[in-house]
């Protein structure tokens, strides 16, 4: 398997605070990596970083060779680099359907003119694109409420509908921020189905989370960071038996990181 | 089938203004209604530039500054080189909307209410140039315009010259008329085809639109120019019907009443800034009796109808017709 993403000696440094320090490390194509670490690790800046939304101080990403650091965010979603967000992150007012059809706009070929005045490559695109919808709405379960307003949808509901507006862009990579956070187990057994399943569509997985348990089922490979710094990189097995790791987790249950 | 019922009120509306309404005008001898529901038309497409803004999430006062710089640059156009009226009416939209994206570059990055403050203050910008320029004539302002001339093609007139009419107030009147129709049929597609689901995505979450890909820099830019060209459209037309443009033209108060209109009618409805316009307006002349009155209770009025119907007017027909709409 081959590199799509190489994230090398990436820096952000936000006034005196060092938000995330020389972090290198590569994602292989159709592989599931979560990168984890305590609160306050830099998870979440280097999950920005990685999908252009915030410039690097130093330091890169490349995605199949190509660097995306410093592109504006849509350019980085046009190579195929595409985040979701947490539940809040939605088109509220539009039904589901609508959500994921909007969604669509890196596959449209019509151009705005041509939408405004309806060729049939615009006629074409729409049709594609209710179809395509469908079939993402179907694979993540949401089908039965297409119709609803993305406000009214329950929180599990929510985190799918923000998988499936990733998925809606045809991404390379997609990164996926906290897919677990706040499900009881029965959701996140759910939950990890649905991120396999996203794998198997070809899709590579970047994860960035805090349920343990469910990171380590799932994962190929897990990254750790703590104060900004990679302390550790390996495949779940290795990651459990790191040291550095049980130092950074020290003070947290055993359980709760799966040992 | 859509297409079929789209297509009935649309001829249904064109008879209603073009034959129905002059007809009862003549019948009831009030001429001055004419120069009303002009007015009411022109207003209502400047208006739409404001709402097609609100739709990005953009709050616009600084509408006026674009009406004003339309009329003036088809008012120079003509008095000073001699343009035809009509070829001045499309590069007096075409020049705000170039304007606009020079503003909007740096502008539209902002939001909510920093936007808003930056926009009204585009109006006494506006305003001030003009009195400062050389080519607006100052205070004296740019007056005894001529009337929009005849357009003939191959010795054919498609257009005749106003100024020989019996009645330019009709002609004025269907001009403007015909422009709201087609104004608001294209917003109308607009809002239906995948550009109006873009700009919702805009409109309800920056950060989202552009991690599925859209250029939310450009599409703003390109949706206020379109607005900015309606203005300056409108702008250009009142110039002409006046025969005058002056620095006070288009004021502030212009700016905040474009907004008022699409607020009063409903900012999630595309025909919206007509009916906003239209009660506005003579809601403000019905009123005048009221002498000193006429503003407080106009005003009391306002924020009674935005506290009873946040939607505006249109919602009062759709929550009966169709059941609640949802929220």
């Amino acid at each position: 398997m081959s590199d799509i993403l190489a994230v090398s000696s990436l820096t952000k440094r936000y006034g005196g605070l060092v938000a995330v320090k020389d972090v290198s490390f590569s994602v292989r194509e159709k592989e599931i990596l979560s990168v984890i670490g305590p609160n306050g690790a830099g998870k979440s800046t280097l999950f920005k970083l990685i999908s252009s939304f915030v410039t690097p101080t130093s330091g890169e990403v490349r995605f199949r060779g190509e660097r995306i650091s410093g592109l504006a965010p849509h350019q980085a979603a046009r190579k195929g680099v595409v985040r979701t967000f947490q539940e809040t992150t939605i088109f509220k007012a539009m039904t589901v359907r609508d959500n994921v059809i909007a969604a669509h706009h890196l596959r449209s070929r019509a151009s705005l003119a041509g939408f405004f005045f309806g060729t049939r490559l615009a006629r074409q695109d729409e049709e594609e694109f209710g179809r395509s919808a469908d079939e993402i709405l179907t694979f993540l379960g949401l089908s039965a409420m297409r119709s609803e307003i993305a406000s009214n949808l329950p929180h599990g509901h929510l985190r799918a509908l923000g998988i499936a507006i990733g998925l809606a862009t045809n991404p390379a990579v997609i990164l996926l921020d906290e897919p677990f956070a706040g499900m009881n187990h029965e959701e996140t057994q759910r939950a990890v189905e649905i991120v396999r399943g996203v794998r198997e569509r070809g899709v590579t997985v970047l994860l960035v989370e805090h349920d343990m348990p469910a990171v380590m089922t799932i994962s190929d490979r897990i990254v750790v960071l703590n104060f900004g710094q990679k302390i550790a990189e390996g495949t779940p097995q290795e990651i459990k038996d790191n040291p550095a790791v049980i130092e950074a987790y020290l003070g947290v249950e055993d359980e709760s990181i799966g040992l | 089938m859509m297409k079929a019922r789209n297509a009935i009120a649309l001829a249904a509306s064109l008879v209603l203004l073009l034959v129905a309404i002059p007809f009862g005008i003549q019948a009831s001898g009030r001429a001055d209604l004419y120069y009303t529901l002009t007015s009411v038309a022109l207003l209502s497409i400047i208006s739409a530039g404001v709402w097609l803004t609100f739709y990005i999430g953009r709050i616009n006062i600084g509408q006026g500054a674009y009406a004003l710089m339309g009329g003036y640059v088809s008012a120079v156009l003509v008095t000073r080189y001699g343009f035809s009226f009509w070829l001045t009416l499309p590069l007096a939209g075409l020049f705000c909307a170039a304007a606009s994206v020079l503003i909007g570059l740096p502008i539209l990055r902002l939001r909510g209410v920093y936007f808003a403050m930056v926009t009204l203050v585009l109006t006494e910008v506006a305003r001030l140039l003009a009195l400062a320029l050389p080519i607006t004539n100052g205070a004296k302002g740019i007056v005894s315009i001529p009337l929009p001339g005849a357009v003939r093609i191959f010795g054919l007139t498609l257009i005749p010259d106003f100024a020989t009419l019996e009645n330019p107030r009709l002609a004025f009147y269907i001009m403007a008329v015909i422009a709201m129709v087609l104004c608001f049929v294209g917003m109308y597609r607009l809002v239906n085809s995948r550009i109006g689901h873009l700009c919702q995505s805009l409109q309800q979450n920056e950060e989202l639109a552009s991690s599925i890909g859209v250029d939310i820099a450009r599409l703003r830019v390109i949706a206020y120019a379109i607005s900015s060209f309606l203005g300056g459209f409108g702008g250009a037309i009142f110039a002409s019907i006046t025969q005058s443009i002056y620095p006070s033209s288009f004021t502030v108060a212009d700016s905040v009443n474009f907004m008022l209109n699409c607020f009063l009618g409903g900012l999630s409805y595309v025909f919206g800034p007509i009916l906003g316009t239209f009660v506005l307006y003579f809601g403000w002349d019905i009123l005048y009796s009221f002498g000193d009155f006429q503003l407080l209770i106009f005003s009391i009025i306002l924020i009674a109808l935005m506290l009873v119907l946040p939607n505006g007017l249109f919602s009062l027909r759709l929550s009966r017709s169709r059941g609640e709409v949802t929220q």
